[in-house]
């Protein structure tokens, strides 16, 4: 083969090149599958499996902001024996109580930004101005 | 030819004159008595909605006369409950329940050579959760609405888009609208309850989560030592609310507006 010392270095170069993607992904940690953590209360049960809460949790929080502001049903929900009273920061924040570690990793990791917090308060928030009476 | 000619003069002649009176002879076919039908309807319908419940507020203010702090202590309880800030500026404050002179909460009403207590105490008010509310007819999204089951003007900040014309429509300055983040001026935050944010309205919900869990609003139970707020439905001949309406003289905001508010004095 002609040129071996240039064509063989230069192969190896392209193919490192080509394939950067998969290697620094190996390497990385900023695409790593976030996992959110479990209520630290050590609850097992939710509204609905954890399958159709990751991806349908969206459209229930919206039925339900539907169901008790729009048609003033705000009967609580039971599941499993459990009571739980429709909304975000009555039925999800009770046992999800750390919204940093539970809601936002997987936001953050597909790009969403849901407007949930610019009113509803997180338990973090809702912590530094407790009630005093 | 001259006789075709008169025919078809004659032939036009009908023709126009069927064309002309069209419109008188289809007033008087049954399908528009039927439409005419459904405007006499009209009247009972309003009846019927007199069956449902409508909730509202008696405001007894012989009990607060003197008492401001009372009705101090109503206005916190709402406003802790509900996370409303506490900001100072008149023109950017929100407000659910406060307090105002008598003639600006019953300006129709003559305040010349008025009694003591007229002159120099201050009137509780609130959305007055009428039942042709202004309000309702003006909002372009439909954030704010009647909520069928009891009569609650209700809001859901999700829709507002902070127009404003909701503030505009409402005679009785229910509204506030958030000019900045409300958060920095809540005092305490009550984890059950959201706040809102920069650029929606607000008012008043009656308390409706509170109703939810068989609690009375916060305002009605704020004063509950005196009595002064009666909460209750209207339209049950039975409810302690229509007891008292029977029984004694009650005014209530602006009446000649026709937006026949569901929150009632005795002055």
């Amino acid at each position: 083969m002609y040129n071996k010392a240039t064509i063989v270095p230069g192969l190896i170069i392209f193919v490192l090149l080509v394939t950067f993607p998969l290697w620094f992904n190996a390497f990385s940690t900023a695409s790593t599958v976030p996992k959110p953590e479990l209520p630290p209360g050590g609850e097992k049960e939710c509204v609905a499996s954890a399958e159709e809460m990751r991806s349908s949790h969206m459209v229930l929080l919206n039925e339900w902001r539907d169901d008790v502001l729009r048609n003033g049903d705000r009967v609580a929900v039971t599941v499993a024996g459990k009571e739980y009273r429709k909304g975000l920061q009555m039925a999800c924040m009770a046992c999800h109580s750390n919204k940093e570690k539970f809601c936002d990793p997987c936001h953050e990791y597909t790009a969403v930004d849901p407007y949930c917090w610019d009113c509803h308060l997180t338990p973090t928030l809702a912590a530094t101005k407790k009630e005093t009476h | 030819m001259d006789t075709q000619r008169r025919k078809f003069l004659k032939m036009a002649g009908v023709a126009a004159l069927a064309g002309i009176s069209a419109p008188a002879v289809v007033s008087l076919t049954p399908g528009v008595t039927r439409a005419a039908a459904g405007h006499g309807a009209a009247a009972p319908a309003a009846e019927q909605a007199a069956q449902g419940i409508r909730l509202g507020l008696l405001v007894d203010m012989r009990k607060l006369y003197g008492q401001p702090e009372l009705m101090n202590k109503a206005i916190n309880a709402c406003h802790r409950v509900h996370n409303v800030p506490q900001i100072d500026n008149p023109k950017e404050e929100i407000k659910w329940l406060w307090k105002m002179p008598y003639e600006n909460v019953f300006p129709e009403n003559s305040s010349y050579h008025a009694a003591k207590n007229t002159r120099e105490s201050d009137y509780l008010v609130l959305c007055n959760h009428c039942d042709e509310p202004p309000c309702v007819r003006v909002c372009p999204t439909k954030a704010t609405f009647v909520l069928e089951k009891n009569g609650i003007v209700a809001m859901d900040y999700h829709r507002c888009i902070g127009c404003r014309f909701c503030m505009m429509g409402c005679p009785y300055g229910a509204r506030s609208f958030n000019w900045m983040d409300p958060r920095p001026y809540i005092k305490e935050f009550n984890p059950e309850f959201a706040s809102r944010m920069r650029g929606v309205v607000e008012k008043c919900n009656f308390c409706s989560e509170r109703l939810a869990l068989g609690l009375e609003p916060a305002c009605v139970e704020a004063v509950k030592e005196v009595g002064a707020i009666v909460f209750g439905d209207l339209n049950d001949p039975h409810s302690e609310i229509r007891q008292i309406l029977d029984r004694e003289h009650t005014i209530q905001r602006k009446p000649s507006l026709g937006t026949k508010p569901s929150v009632f004095y005795i002055v």
